[in-house]
């Protein structure tokens, strides 16, 4: 069946049988092959994208479901030129390792400092002897735990996604890595 | 869009990595992103029998076969073996062969897409005629069934040090003041690289091009010559981008390879073979599942008069690496302690589980667990503080291994233990209530732990590994075998050669590994990327500089290297190309034979600390602290090698907590990632990380490996930390709750 849906801001079209799942219409039809497939069973986070402002596994949607509604992959967190503060926090702490889990990483954090998830950064209600904010720490632990990586032990990018979030709440810099 | 990396300063600086764009955008193309024209997808059809005779394969003939295309060991033209050690494991069952586990590859199909080639797998009907199946290392010591050699050993090893004669041995323990005696259990463990295995083949002209997901490219590159009967010049091997390795991309892919080779042969098409998650879990190779023995004698004063270990893995059903991985484990399982006397004997064991391989830490995680429990039972017995035990017995410069090498230079065990000791503070309060006000008890492990750099014994100079540096008009290549898998290889030989050539990494290229393009520099593997190859590419670098600048010199040429290049190529029409090749670090003696001698070029040094709390209603164990201390020789990217350690230690703290493979009359009864747990970011500690820098003067400005050293360790940390909690030991993993309910039963009856 004929579906219309819009990816990264652009309206596409496909024509596919409604099961088919949005991770495979993004790969196959779309050629969208940021976002990848490390389970199939909705574990392991690789193949996160957001629809209409919910962070999904793509293979667990049916494109059926993805009619008239909005997906944004990995693809689209650059804008002008410019990567996400998340994406630019992921290179300069380290927290990209082998890479599989990043794009799904990176569209689960993006989603939640753009939508103010994680609450107020700066707010030290308790902080451990290594001098580390447990509490935003442990609500980016929270929300990201629907992806799983296994080169990082995660540290690293907790740092990114704390780093990219006190940037974003400081307000919109000029400059960084151009995509 | 790739924008050049940034400049780089000398080697010691976390530099961004080269390949972090790329990966952070999802333009970075793992195999299952490559797209080649008309490529079919293929589907292993597998035995589901544990053990029998292969009587036949049928077709269902209600399937519609016209566009499928069917692989059998018929259609092996070449030796139907994966060659590795020893050619014991065929690509496919033959016809009246043996099947010896549940998911042995038994035929290939190839159809357009994945889908086809799935339903296509299971109208594949092979007959088999079961034999009884050993799932147990006694039962097969035993000789239930015969399922390699005469005695189902693959291999073992005999380690003596101070005695000739296991009389000599009995009698230290006999004149002891205390001995500590234990059997410890370790439970084989899953890889879990989030990229499933994945390759392609296609045939051009009689050439074979594969390219895939691995570590190892020349390892599948000799496989493939025996099977397709080939030279070396007409199969090439090319590396995608890895989506982790850990070392379950180190064997296995030449099986994978195997097959889409086979299947592109006679579809006469590229044929790409990703496995689902589950048939990744259930087929692919895990940590051997181990039990160690292990007595430890001490004299009145509490000095170590004698250690005997006694080390048996499951195998599985075929060979594959088990005999290096088996040495690997005995030659840690004395750990680093001063010892006069000392016996170790191995033995790994064919089952007709999957074949076990190689996992980080490759066999020193199994029996490192076994010594630093017993460690931990020497402090409580005499009434010591754990971590002052470890510094009184630590090996230091001057002291023997248990193979009786004599250590010299780069031994951080002070270093390591006083880090610990610096930031240990206070430990928490035993009995508590958490969160929810329910029960809790606390308590605190440590570990001191050591991890041998670079392959065992004569491993580097059999392999004698090449590396090269070529000057290419005007940016200079490096290549060698090495894959970076995430560890970040790509961006530390970067920095290698950019400061050993002194220009800006701008100009530095690392090459892909593919096999027609770079000399062998042996497998990604036994934590000797950094320390072995990248010294070989300071080397070359080196070498290229000198033979550039020599050059100028002759030819009143001025200007920086790269200008001197970029005159060169001009004026010479041809790339300057340097290959350094291994050289053993003075004074490294090994013998096979009676397995003494300098087991390993050096050591890496770590000290553990771990915090936990149990809830004493679900017996979960929460770790609340982990702190690593781990002597690197030099940190070349203090962020790269953070996020090895920290990724290695999450890999310990699961298998210590919550990983497991389960099996169920030789399959894997929870193959898949619901099931097949590892941890998550709610499951993982903040992890504290001390790097400790004693250089290896032989490594590239004194790095040595760490690859693999932090996977050794914490598991005993946190077991050390539950018997501190609880109060009875815990000698097998996983520290699941069913296992401590078990304990706790026992220990409140008793």
């Amino acid at each position: 069946m004929k579906l219309a849906f819009e990816v990264n801001g652009e309206r596409r079209t496909v024509e596919v049988s409604p099961w088919k799942r949005l991770l495979d219409v993004l790969r196959e039809d779309l050629r969208l092959t940021g976002t990848k497939e490390g389970c199939g069973e909705g574990e392991c986070g690789a193949c996160t994208v957001v629809l209409d402002g919910e962070a999904v596994n793509s293979c667990l949607v049916a494109i059926g479901q993805c009619d008239g509604r909005s997906v944004t992959t990995v693809e689209g967190l650059a804008h002008g030129g410019v990567l996400h503060a998340v994406q630019r926090a992921l290179v300069a702490c380290g927290g990209a390792q082998c890479g599989i889990c990043t794009p799904g990483i990176a569209v689960c954090a993006a989603h939640i400092i753009d939508s103010g998830l994680i609450g107020g950064i700066d707010e030290r209600s308790e902080v451990s002897p290594v001098g580390i904010d447990v509490t935003a720490r442990a609500r980016v632990r929270e929300l990201l735990a629907g992806n799983i990586c296994r080169c990082t032990g995660y540290q690293l990018i907790v740092d990114a996604v704390i780093e990219a979030a006190r940037e974003t709440e400081r307000g919109p810099e000029r400059g960084g890595d151009q995509a | 869009m790739e924008r050049p990396p940034p400049p780089v300063a000398p080697v010691g600086t976390s530099v961004p990595r080269v390949d972090g764009v790329a990966k952070v955008t999802g333009r970075a193309l793992y195999l299952d992103d490559l797209d080649a024209a008309n490529a079919w997808h293929g589907a292993t059809v597998r035995s589901q029998v544990a053990h029998g005779v292969l009587e036949a394969i049928d077709l269902d003939p209600a399937f519609d076969w016209s566009a499928v295309t069917v692989v059998t060991a018929a259609d092996i033209w070449g030796k139907n073996v994966i060659a590795l050690i020893e050619d014991d494991q065929p690509a496919l069952v033959p016809i009246g062969g043996r099947v010896m586990h549940r998911d042995e590859p038994l035929a290939l199909v190839a159809a357009p897409t994945r889908a086809l080639a799935f339903a296509a797998a299971r109208a594949v009907k092979p007959k088999i005629t079961p034999l009884p199946a050993v799932f147990d290392v006694d039962q097969a010591l035993g000789k239930a069934q015969l399922l390699y050699g005469t005695t189902n050993v693959f291999k073992q090893f005999l380690i003596r040090k101070g005695h000739e004669t296991d009389a000599e041995l009995e009698a230290a323990f006999a004149g002891a003041a205390q001995v500590v005696e234990g059997s410890y259990t370790t439970s084989p463990q899953e890889q879990m690289y989030i990229e499933p295995q994945a390759m392609m083949a296609s045939w051009h002209g009689g050439r074979c091009h594969i390219v895939g997901s691995m570590q190892c490219p020349f390892y599948v590159h000799k496989a493939m010559k025996a099977l397709l009967a080939c030279e070396p010049d007409e199969v090439v091997i090319a590396q995608s981008v890895t989506g982790g390795g850990f070392g379950g991309k180190e064997e296995y892919p030449s099986m994978i390879a195997a097959h889409v080779a086979l299947l592109a042969h006679k579809a006469g098409r590229a044929v790409k073979i990703v496995y689902d998650r589950d048939e990744d879990i259930a087929a692919t190779t895990k940590r051997h599942p181990c039990r160690t023995a292990h007595r430890l004698a001490v004299d009145a004063k509490g000095e170590l008069l004698a250690i005997d270990v006694d080390v048996v893995m499951d195998g599985g059903a075929y060979l594959t690496l088990s005999p290096v991985v088996l040495s690997r484990g005995v030659l840690h399982a004395a750990g680093p302690y001063r010892c006069p006397i000392v016996r170790v004997r191995g033995r790994v064991v064919a089952t007709n589980h999957p074949p076990h391989g190689a996992f980080r830490g490759f066999g020193a995680p199994q029996t490192t667990f076994a010594y630093e429990r017993q460690m931990q039972k020497l402090a409580r017995l005499r009434g010591e503080d754990p971590l002052a035990l470890r510094k009184r017995l630590a090996l230091r410069s001057g002291d023997t291994t248990a193979t009786g090498q004599l250590l010299g230079f780069s031994v951080g065990s002070d270093e390591v233990l006083a880090a610990i000791e610096g930031v240990a503070g206070t430990p928490p309060v035993r009995e508590g209530v958490n969160a929810q006000g329910g029960p809790v008890r606390r308590g605190r492990g440590v570990c001191f732990y050591f991890h041998g750099a670079g392959f065992t014994g004569s491993g580097e100079q059999r392999l004698a590994g090449r590396a090269a540096v070529a000057a290419v008009s005007g940016r200079f290549e490096v290549r060698s075998s090495s894959s970076d898998m995430g560890q970040g290889s790509i961006t530390i030989f970067t920095q290698i050669a950019a400061a050993a050539l002194g220009v800006d990494a701008a100009h530095i290229v690392v090459v892909d590994p593919s096999t027609s393009q770079v000399p062998d520099s042996g497998p990604t593997v036994a934590s000797r990327t950094a320390m072995v190859v990248g010294g070989l590419v300071e080397r070359a670098a080196r070498a290229v500089r000198q033979k550039l600048e020599a050059w100028a010199a002759a030819h009143a040429v001025g200007g920086s290297l790269v200008e001197i290049a970029r005159a060169h190529a001009a004026a010479e029409r041809a790339e300057l190309v340097e290959t350094a090749a291994y050289e053993p670090p003075p004074g490294i003696q090994w013998d096979d034979a009676t397995y003494t001698g300098s087991a390993y070029p050096v050591y890496g040094w770590a000290a553990c600390l771990v915090d936990v709390e149990i809830d004493l209603d679900s017996y979960e164990v929460a770790i609340t602290r982990c702190v690593q201390a781990i002597d690197v020789g030099k940190a070349l990217n203090p962020a790269i090698v953070r996020g090895q350690i920290e990724g290695g230690t999450l890999q310990a703290l699961g298998w210590a907590v919550l990983e497991n493979v389960v099996y169920k009359e030789g399959k894997v009864a929870n193959a898949n990632m619901t099931n097949c747990i590892v941890p998550t970011f709610a499951d993982a500690p903040e992890l504290e990380t001390i790097l400790v820098e004693v250089p290896y003067p032989f490594g590239p400005s004194g790095a040595k490996g760490v690859g693999e050293i932090p996977m050794d360790g914490p598991a005993a940390a946190v077991a050390n930390a539950v018997e501190n909690a609880l109060g009875c030991p815990f000698d097998a993993l996983p520290i699941s709750p069913e296992s401590i309910a078990r304990a706790r039963l026992r220990w409140e009856v008793s």
